[in-house]
């Protein structure tokens, strides 16, 4: 590996490493651990809660405080390079008192290594996490969609919007547990607020790729972003 | 040519009738039958296909199916060059004002298929996110039922439809009305029909509704 901008899956690996294979009887809990966890000890300590290996797959609870740190050393560490931002989501369990998890799915693609790390929130705590976009561009619109979601705050992103629930929806975050799955308003209230949006107001500037095609815009379109208006507003 | 309307005979509105030995260089025919056969046979479709319906959809369009025999060829992908709304799935409450929009542009006259379960009602979709049945924000002329209606099912509705629009006469209203929606909410059904029709059902007997 020369070029570092050239990422080739496993590069990173022995000469002499196997093939890889799809794993075969893989157990439901325990199994090897994904050695990133021990290294994230050593470098990170006490800011590395439990870990543990389900379905072959490890996750690793981080302090809140030092996500952002962590996520950076794997991203930049020379022997972990986690490359790649899979995922990030949310999960609110069933039973009363229970954190929320956020979840990090990271690969390394030439580590071949795969490392779920979760953040757990107290429900009446505040629900913010560090935003990891500094890292991963990728993770932009993947918060956005948590925070749409779930109602989780991520500190640091630069441009925290609902993203699939218009942006005046007012009945609150639909994947939370107490969100009614009909919601809150009745059919025709939610109608009426629906129909109320603005279909062709779906611009911001902050979107890059609108940011670039301003100038191709229609005219009452470019005078109404220039004037700082916002989606359906 | 002489063509001239024949009295119904079942359904299917007057039939055009050829009196050949008279027939140089005119015909004599009612202007609606005229009319209505001309729009009946050049529906020209804007497919609003959003979800696993707008495939059934492609598939009655594409070759086996072969909806240009109705005159349907030129599939309308914007809305000003259409006749036939053809709302093909379900439609989130996110899209409500653009399907309202995409109905609005349509020049008149102007029908709407709502196709399959989804677009009808909502179909098993009672939660928040999509619209109980597209009638509540356009006016609806046929409902296919089905999930997704086979082809055949969307022909026979668009066979309904051309007996509709058969049957429009251009001096009695009755038979075309414009339906206008409600004046304060804005939508084709009055608020009140819809709460009711929406509350007694819901899959889960755990629904709770707090706020308004
Ligand atoms: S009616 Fe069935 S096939 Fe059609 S959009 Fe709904 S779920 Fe899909």
């Amino acid at each position: 590996m020369s070029d570092a901008r050239v990422i080739t899956a496993g590069g990173a690996l022995p000469a002499d490493a196997p093939a890889p294979a799809t794993p075969r009887r893989v157990p439901h809990r325990g199994g090897a651990e994904n050695p990133s966890v021990a290294a994230l000890r050593a470098q990170f300590g006490g800011a590395i809660g439990r870990s543990e290996v389900v379905w072959g797959e490890t996750t690793a609870f981080v302090a809140r405080e030092r996500l952002l740190d962590v996520v950076r050393w794997l991203h930049a560490d020379p022997h972990q390079r986690y490359d790649y931002l899979v995922d990030v989501t949310a999960v609110e369990f069933r039973d009363a008192g229970q954190p929320l998890q956020v979840v990090w799915h990271l690969r390394s693609l030439p580590h071949r290594r795969f490392l779920r790390l979760k953040v757990e929130l107290a429900p009446e705590g505040p629900l913010s996490v560090p935003s990891v976009v500094p890292v991963y561009q990728s993770a932009d619109w993947l918060e956005r969609e948590v925070y749409d979601m779930f109602g989780i705050g991520f500190d640091g992103h630069p441009d925290l919007r609902r993203i699939l629930m218009w942006e005046q929806y007012r009945e609150g975050h639909p994947l939370r547990k107490d969100f009614p799955l009909r919601g809150r308003f009745s059919r025709s209230e939610q109608l009426r607020q629906a129909l109320a949006a603005n279909p062709e107001a779906h611009y911001s500037m902050n979107e890059l790729t609108v940011a670039e095609a301003f100038g191709d815009l229609p005219r009452d379109v470019q005078e109404r972003l220039a004037a700082g208006e916002r989606t359906g507003e | 040519m002489g063509l001239t309307p024949v009295p119904a005979t079942g359904g299917g509105g007057a039939s055009v009738a050829l009196d050949a030995p008279n027939s140089e260089g005119w015909i004599a025919t009612r202007l609606d039958f005229l009319v209505n056969w001309s729009r009946a046979n050049s529906l020209w479709p804007m497919p609003f296909g959003t979800a696993c319906c707008g495939i059934e959809f492609m598939a009655t369009a594409a070759s086996k199916y072969d909806l240009a025999r109705f005159g349907m060829e030129k599939m309308g992908f914007t809305p000003r060059q259409a006749d036939v709304l053809i709302c093909a799935g379900r439609v989130p409450l996110k899209l409500a004002p653009v399907l309202r929009r995409i109905y609005q542009q349509m020049p008149n006259p102007k029908w709407v298929i709502s196709m399959g379960a989804c677009a009808s009602t909502g179909g098993m979709f009672d939660t928040y996110a999509v619209v109980q049945g597209i009638d509540t924000i356009i006016p609806v002329d046929v409902y296919v039922p089905g999930c997704p209606p086979r082809p055949e099912a969307l022909m026979y509705g668009i066979m309904l439809l051309q007996k509709k629009v058969m049957g429009e006469r251009l001096r009695n209203d009755a038979t075309r009305p414009d339906v206008e929606p409600d004046p304060t909410s804005r939508l084709y059904i009055p608020p009140s029909r819809i709460d009711e029709l929406s509350e007694p059902f819901g899959n889960s007997v755990h629904q709770t509704r707090s706020a308004p």
